[in-house]
């Protein structure tokens, strides 16, 4: 039973169609990769998945529920954490309370609790700071715990922003653009931590521009083009196809 | 018990704690007046205390906030003068009507961003403003107000002199900032940081950011609540005009100056701007031209307030020595 099923998913802004009709799905314990060129609705999908943007047909099933009109946060209670493209951390605020933010979702304290740090109330702050500590030791930043997370490196960064969403526990973690900016020594531990994460259980759908990487850790690809899925399979299905390899990596000016 | 947050024994700490005892000397030294000064410092400086709550911490822009403090004034006033209720008793009561005030009004405008929140808030303070003028309900007793509020009592003492006032305000204003520091330190308040931080990402990282949002504006409102009803309780007798956008402008301009976000600098910043117009009120109408220039100076040379925020400090030592342990 597939963890996530996207069905016939259309989404246009304006008179621009950015997903047209697009279905697949994502078994549990995959590594799946959402490819294609610029524009071609990849980060659109993601947003769509995580309750950003509302389709406008279409049906998305995260664990047979349908996940496509709930708010966000709602979603990532689910079982869906996500990075963004574009770095998003809280910048003026530490590496652990970026990570901390990742909690919240599994904590409980309200008002009352926060204002009388309550024993049930400082207990659980206890419990969250450890995990937190564990996942930052996880991706490797817990030397920098107590940095602001602008003082990182780019690609710190984007460990953090993995560290963040790991710490929703979620099933399914969908990256946007994870070695974005990194050099091949940070993208080589990427990977490790991809097939660490795995390992963990946890199902991966990733959008990437570095074809190596997406050769080498997905199972399974989605090639996107101009919204429109025009390919699916294996690397080296992917590899082998016509249209795939006409619109995206054939061209001499691309790669 | 809470004493593992703030650490061993630090030069700041030191500080904080010389000038609690010596503001709790002053009244010893100072004629009526000037401790009278010092009781308006205390309320603005909660007032303050509990606007830094939406605008510090959530970054929300709320020019209204004198609404809410009108609204507690108005219910301790109203139930006190007609039902002869005391007035201290009705302090929950006071932070419910302005907490239910601001959750009715802040819902249909908590998703509008920056200025545009700014601009409604400053409209949602004016309506209620108007509506005590009008008379609304027949309660409020239009622009004359209400008088004849009773004095507060504490354990069977009345609460009468200034002197006996300042301890009241500023027993107050230490148990808000002890709570408001809590608060600072937990999911709540760092909900409301990720949240001012960018919203997107706080809502991607699972946090409920309409409901932060609404749920701060309910506790600063509620907070301000509870010093509109010890206002009342001071001077008897309340109109409208206290609760004008000029007070919600001085609210306001105590949380950036002072510095955004921090409860030290909240504070300072009350004493600068209702305690430095007192002590140069000599220099009559010139004194407003400099503290407006030395407004713009420091917005200029120092954004983030004279005492910014300091990021939390956790104790991580001690967890990662236990980490072992399951």
């Amino acid at each position: 039973m597939s963890l996530l099923s996207i069905k016939r998913l259309t989404k246009s802004f304006g008179g621009l169609t950015a997903v047209n009709n697009v279905s697949f799905d994502v078994e549990p314990g995959q590594i799946v990769g959402l490819i294609g060129p610029n524009g071609a609705g990849k980060t659109t999908v993601f947003n769509l998945i995580t309750g950003i943007y509302r389709p406008d047909q279409g049906e998305i099933l995260f664990d047979q529920q349908a996940v496509s009109r709930l708010p966000t946060h709602r979603t990532i209670s689910l079982g869906i954490a996500r990075t963004f493209q574009t770095i998003r951390l809280f910048q003026n605020l530490s590496v652990l309370e970026n990570v901390l933010s990742g909690r919240h979702c599994l904590m409980k304290s309200g008002v009352f609790s926060s204002l009388l740090h309550t024993p049930r109330q400082r207990r659980e702050e206890r419990a969250a700071l450890v995990k937190v500590l564990q996942y930052l030791e996880f991706v490797g930043l817990s030397d920098q715990a107590e940095q602001l997370a602008k003082n990182l490196s780019y690609g710190n960064q984007r460990l953090l922003e993995i560290a963040r969403a790991l710490a929703t526990e979620p099933r399914l973690l969908i990256l946007d653009e994870p070695a974005g900016g990194m050099n091949e020594q940070e993208t080589s531990s990427l990977v490790a931590l991809i097939t660490r994460m795995r390992e963990n259980g946890i199902t991966i759908l990733l959008i990437e521009h570095d074809m190596s990487l997406v050769m080498r850790v997905c199972e399974n690809i989605v090639v996107l083009e101009y919204g429109s899925k025009i390919a699916e399979g294996s690397p080296e299905e992917i590899k082998q196809n016509r249209r795939v390899i006409e619109a995206y990596l054939g061209t001499e000016d691309e790669e | 018990m809470q004493k593992k947050y703030n650490g061993k024994i630090n030069p700041r700490n030191a500080v904080y704690t010389a000038v609690a005892v010596v503001l709790a000397m002053l009244p010893a030294f100072l004629n009526p007046y000037w401790v009278d000064v010092l009781n308006s410092i205390g309320i603005y400086a909660i007032l303050a205390l509990s606007l830094n709550i939406i605008v510090g911490h959530a970054g929300l822009f709320n020019l209204g906030h004198a609404a809410f403090y009108a609204i507690g004034a108005y219910t301790a006033a109203i139930i006190n003068t007609r039902f002869g209720v005391p007035v201290l008793w009705l302090l929950p009561l006071c932070a419910l009507t302005a907490g239910l005030f601001a959750l009715i009004v802040a819902r249909p405008i908590i998703h509008l961003r920056g200025d545009y929140l700014c601009i409604v808030t400053i409209g949602v303070g004016e309506i209620v403003r108007i509506a005590l003028i009008n008379n609304v309900f027949g309660m409020t007793g239009g622009a004359n107000g209400i008088f004849g509020i009773d004095r507060p009592s504490v354990f069977g003492y009345t609460v009468r002199s200034p002197y006996q006032f300042f301890y009241l305000i500023w027993a107050f204003a230490g148990l808000t900032i002890f709570l408001f520091h809590l608060l600072e330190y937990s999911r709540f308040g760092r909900a409301l940081n990720y949240l001012r931080e960018d919203e997107v990402a706080a809502e991607g990282s699972g946090i409920n950011t309409a409901h932060y949002k609404l749920a701060c504006f309910v506790v600063g409102a509620a907070w301000a609540g509870m010093v509109g009803n010890i206002y009342a309780a001071k001077m008897t007798i309340i109109s409208p005009e206290s609760y004008s956008f000029w007070e919600s402008v001085l609210m306001f301009t105590i949380v950036i100056l002072g510095g955004s976000g921090s409860i030290p600098g909240v504070l300072l910043g009350a004493f600068l701007i209702i305690g430095l117009p007192e002590i140069f009120r000599e220099f009559a109408n010139a004194r407003m031209l400099i503290f407006g220039a030395a407004m713009v100076v420091m917005m200029i040379f120092r954004t983030q307030g004279i005492l910014p925020s300091r990021p939390r400090s956790y104790k991580l030592s001690k967890l990662r020595a236990g980490e072992g342990s399951p």
